[in-house]
């Protein structure tokens, strides 16, 4: 069986200060937005401390930001051997073969899959079913329902996360990442529900995402979620906190994960 | 020099600066020709078979591979789908024929359980036989990366020098004379993965 996986999430937007430069940044329930480093440098550390694999999204929207995130995985790929699910704005076939042309293993397709479903069953014949990841935003509505958005948590679309999880995977994905807006940079934790109410009805790896502020929260995810993977961005990035603790924390809970040697 | 085989499928960027940054002499070979000016062949790939194998053929490189590898005996080294296509056949969207470097047929991995996915994306313990010399100063047991639907089903036990459980015994790499493959991913696996690759350096069949 493949290990559980410890994935770091890297939030890219075109920094404030300046326009040619993307700066890593952390958001909380998709919004306040905070500067806080250099995605390169980063990722060198997250690799010193063996993450499992890294995503990077681009949370910025603009018709450039392909090419600006191409740059960024290419000058990553020089120094980093691991894998690599990039994605944010990615619209059509070209926009993979430039990404993956440029170091990326995976591409995350998000509002781009539900406006041309058909965006998903072309990548996956193209480039193989391993390289679409289909991620899917979600957020509770009034009646409880896990209702999916699209336009980085902007529009709320009349449909289930489960119903779109199953027709992703239908479609030919070969991974789901499953985020939560609501619990997005909160750290009070998965929302387990969700997550294993998806990760039963797909066959595909379920990477989940949203809340993790504790050990615990990754170990619950793995247990309770049953997710194959777990990815945080504020969780790494913005605490005293290192992939090699928090690893020592879920295989002494008995989660079958890597420990680097 | 080592010559990584552009076909048109398959992250070369990674495997070429895996190489790099380990101080080799690394070239892209965009033309069959370029592969005369290679010592090493490095053939990567991700995608499915029949696009592959259909890409092999349409940019010429068939004739050249099989010049620098099977005749020259150039040390080889296959990559994920590299690997897949040196079999005999493949099973992935119909019955399509491989480079046939391997008695092999690649068949889809069927565990049978749900919790364990397909493709199988992630690090597992993969059981490598310490006398290969590509295996040097790795543990007997070693998480590398992978990510695949299919895998190589070898028919001559001999050819197999590292294997994975997934419910089922699963082919991650082989061994021939001067050929050697891997289902993983080295370029992906970190520092074990780079110490394969520096072992492929100064592989000499």
């Amino acid at each position: 069986m493949s290990k559980k996986r410890l994935i770091p999430k890297l939030q890219l937007r075109t920094s404030s200060y300046n326009k040619l430069k993307m700066v890593l940044v952390i958001t909380k329930q998709f919004g306040h937005v905070i500067e806080i480093g250099d995605p390169v440098s980063q990722a060198k550390i997250y690799q010193d401390q063996a993450a499992d694999e890294l995503i990077f999204i681009n949370i910025d929207k603009d018709e450039k930001s392909i090419d600006k995130l191409a740059t960024i995985i290419r000058q990553v790929s020089q120094d980093i051997f691991m894998p690599m699910t990039v994605g944010g704005g990615v619209t059509n076939e070209n926009d993979f073969r430039i990404l993956l042309a440029n170091g990326a293993d995976k591409i995350a397709i998000n509002t781009n899959a539900i406006t041309d479903t058909s965006l998903i069953s072309r990548t996956a014949k193209r480039f193989g079913s391993q390289c679409v990841v289909v991620s899917i935003d979600y957020k509770v509505d009034e009646m409880g329902i896990n209702k999916v958005f699209i336009n980085g948590g902007q529009e709320r679309l009349n449909m289930d996360v489960v119903d779109w999880a199953r027709k992703a995977e239908d479609l030919g994905a070969g991974e789901i990442l499953l985020t939560s807006i609501d619990r997005d940079g909160m750290r009070n934790g998965l929302d387990l529900e969700t997550i294993s109410k998806v990760a039963e009805v797909v066959s595909i790896p379920v990477i989940a995402g949203g809340g993790c502020g504790l050990a615990k929260h990754f170990i619950d995810g793995f247990l309770v979620g049953k997710a194959d993977a777990v990815t945080s961005g504020s969780f790494f990035a913005h605490r005293d906190q290192n992939l090699i603790q928090t690893r020592s924390h879920i295989k002494n809970a008995g989660v079958n994960i890597r420990v680097h040697t | 020099m080592i010559g990584i085989v552009n076909y048109g499928m398959g992250n070369l960027l990674s495997v070429y600066n895996a190489f790099d940054y380990l101080g080799a002499e690394v070239m892209i070979c965009e033309y069959p020709e370029d592969l005369a000016k290679v010592d090493q062949v490095v053939i990567p790939g991700v995608g499915a078979f029949k696009d592959c194998i259909d890409k092999i053929n349409l940019s010429g490189f068939c004739d050249a591979l099989d010049e620098a590898v099977i005749k020259k005996a150039k040390p080889t080294l296959g990559i994920c789908l590299g690997m897949q296509v040196m079999a005999t056949k493949g099973t992935e969207g119909g019955i399509h024929n491989g480079l046939g470097w391997f008695d092999a047929t690649v068949v889809r991995l069927s565990p049978g359980i749900a919790t364990m996915r397909v493709p199988n994306i992630g690090w597992n313990d993969v059981r490598v036989d310490e006398k290969v010399p590509l295996f040097k100063g790795l543990p007997s047991t070693v998480d590398f990366y992978l990510v695949h639907s299919y895998f190589m089903s070898a028919n001559n036990a001999s050819d197999v020098v590292a294997t994975y459980d997934y419910n089922e015994t699963v082919t991650a790499a082989v061994l021939k004379d001067n050929i050697f493959a891997t289902q993983f991913h080295p370029e992906k696996s970190q520092d074990h993965g780079l110490k394969i690759l520096e072992n492929f350096i100064v592989w000499r069949p």
